[in-house]
């Protein structure tokens, strides 16, 4: 996708400052600090344990925090949470919708209880199946679903009330490929229509997908947090990525640049499997002197492109570990899906 | 997609986030029709509701019947059980009541409906609404088998309704007890066995199916205050004559006194839920 564009104006939709959940002896949140600002999308990223789905539930009323304070759209989570659940929507890791309801049921009922009319709950509804492709599936029990149909109903029944702040816990946990890019379009979707979504992931790719600011948490604590490609530049530069039209050249590109000792390259490395040849890079300027070298050795080159570092060399490079690291934290029961899921 | 495309029914004023009387009523109302539709899709749910009328009445009446009024004379002794059965009936509902509880406040739309702008007592209110529907439907079956077999009423069809209603008073009010359960324990199985440790001597230490005089002094003591005899009695005197009073209060008391302690635990227990 584009690079997003962090609105300029406008507030913090959500507001965490010093948050702190135990469940017995483990600090689930130990001092939580985070804002998401109005119709931007906050990635808070994890691994399984540190905290994501426990501050997600803190935010949406479902637990209440031990200290520090949390507002939504204006309403303190402890204070009014009556208030709050009128501006917030939810959908967790699992289904949230009545499975052996069918996918219009559920709707219609979500309505209902929003205080839609009957005649605006029924149109709401099917303004929603349509939306998320679930029209020919609307009778259906939503136990009969694929798991993608089922998320996107969850994300309808979501959308239902109109919230102006989404959370989304894992929402392509479990999921394949082709059907995660489903849901991240709706998600994109929803966000272009103005919607401030706090979305947890495991995924590095989603939040680069989804995200404008990005926060880092492990063991209940804020370890980093600033804009996606913010963070990348802390880990590093780019790596220029060439792909010789004919495998055969590979090693010999590979010489030849490394050969050159262009300004401030220090070496290029053959990737076989990936039939491309990787170079750190840290300028335009060297990337135009690779470039222009290849072309005047006379190269048939099938591909060309720059990667920033993978979120996963970010987490490692702000952790100190592994993004897989086995979880000690008990982050609800939420935690022995994702698990079984992963 | 632009704005204009979705309608905007807006949400109700946040006048300080408090849910009104008729938004209540709503909620309920569309809860309720969630465990309707519920029941619709799986409706051998509905076994215990429609079966266990028929087996019981038949079971009593035909093996213990003879010996309790004299062989040929079981439908005296089916005039005496039929209260009682309907006293009883009330309980096995709200026994199925705590274990799909327990089943369903598991799963994920348990945290939709805890995180939407509804009263939260809502939610166990509906089931029991859904219930009560569901005894009135075992009651209806009860007395039809009833009649069938031979029962006969000797007060008016008023005093019959009274009976009945007084049945989902009581039955309604021993639902909030399983729903505490239901929340409270781990695994509908463990519901399931609680349960029977409560029901049990309730059920049998009464006067449902047998008359106490002939128990041992300490037990007929022991059904004296046991709610269900309260309720069978009644039930027996509104439907074939008798001193109706003090075993209706005392049936009425029970059920305000149980709803009393375990409503607001319940809706509490929903609450905290985590």
């Amino acid at each position: 996708m584009t690079r997003k564009d962090i609105p300029a104006r406008g507030g913090n939709a959500v507001e965490v400052r010093g948050l702190v959940k135990h469940f017995g002896e483990t600090k689930a949140l130990d001092g939580v600090d985070l804002d998401v600002r109005e119709g931007t999308v906050l990635g808070v990223l994890g691994p399984n344990g540190a905290g994501k789905t426990t501050l997600v539930r803190c935010l949406s009323t479902l637990i209440r925090p031990d200290a520090g304070t949390a507002r939504v759209a204006g309403y303190d989570v402890v204070r009014q949470p009556r208030q709050l659940r009128r501006v917030i929507g939810l959908t967790g890791q699992y289904a949230s919708v009545d499975e052996k309801l069918s996918g219009r049921e559920n709707l219609y009922m979500i309505g209902r209880l929003l205080d839609l009319s009957r005649k605006d709950a029924r149109r709401r509804a099917d303004e929603m199946l349509e939306r998320f492709s679930l029209t020919e599936a609307a009778k259906r029990p939503a136990m009969n679903y694929s798991g993608g149909m089922r998320r996107r109903l969850d994300l309808a029944a979501s959308m239902i009330g109109r919230p102006s702040v989404l959370y989304l816990d894992e929402p392509t946990t479990g999921l394949d490929p082709r059907t995660r890019n489903e849901v991240w379009e709706e998600v994109q979707r929803m966000v272009g229509e103005g919607t401030t979504v706090l979305l947890t992931t495991q995924y590095m790719e989603e939040a680069e997908q989804l995200a404008h600011e990005l926060t880092v948490v492990d063991r209940g604590r804020v370890i980093a947090g600033g804009r996606v490609d913010e963070l990348k530049a802390k880990v590093g530069g780019r790596t220029l990525q060439v792909r010789p039209a004919d495998p055969a050249d590979l090693h010999r590109l590979a010489a030849e640049v490394t050969r050159a000792g262009l300004d401030g390259i220090a070496g290029a490395t053959a990737d076989a499997t990936e039939g491309v040849v990787n170079v750190p890079i840290v300028s335009d300027e060297q990337l135009t002197a690779v470039v222009g070298l290849l072309g005047e050795r006379g190269f048939a080159l099938a591909g060309i492109s720059t990667h920033l570092p993978s979120l996963d060399e970010v987490f490692l490079a702000v952790t100190g570990q592994k993004t897989s690291a086995p979880s000690e934290a008990q982050d609800t029961r939420t935690d022995e899906f994702q698990e079984v899921a992963a | 997609m632009s704005a204009a495309t979705v309608s905007a029914p807006t949400a109700a004023p946040a006048h300080e986030g408090r849910i009104g009387l008729r938004a209540n009523v709503r909620h309920i109302g569309a809860l309720a029709r969630r465990n309707m539709l519920q029941i619709k899709a799986d409706p051998e749910s509905m076994f215990d509701a429609v079966i266990m009328p028929i087996i019981f009445i038949l079971l009593f009446t035909y093996v213990f019947g003879g010996s309790m009024a004299g062989k040929g004379h079981e439908q005296e002794y089916l005039n005496y059980l039929v209260p009682g059965l309907m006293a009883m009936q009330g309980m096995n509902i709200a026994m199925a009541v705590g274990t799909g509880v327990n089943d369903d406040f598991k799963k994920g739309v348990m945290d939709r409906f805890r995180t939407m702008p509804i009263s939260r007592s809502s939610v166990l209110v509906a089931k029991i609404v859904v219930e009560v529907g569901r005894m009135l439907v075992a009651t209806a079956i009860l007395l039809g088998m009833g009649f069938a077999l031979g029962l006969s009423i000797t007060t008016t069809p008023l005093h019959l309704l009274a009976a009945v209603a007084l049945s989902m008073v009581f039955g309604a009010s021993l639902m909030w007890v399983f729903i505490l359960l239901g929340l409270s324990l781990k695994t509908p199985q463990a519901v399931q066995g609680m349960a029977m440790i409560i029901l049990m001597p309730l059920q049998f230490g009464s006067s449902i199916f047998a008359p106490t005089a002939k128990m041992p002094g300490w037990l007929e003591g022991f059904t004296k205050y046991n709610p269900l005899s309260n309720l069978a009695d009644a039930s027996r005197h509104l439907m074939r004559g008798g001193p109706v009073a003090h075993s209706m209060w005392m049936t009425l008391a029970w059920a305000a006194g149980i709803t009393l302690v375990t409503a607001p635990l319940a809706v509490a227990k929903f609450r905290n839920k985590t």
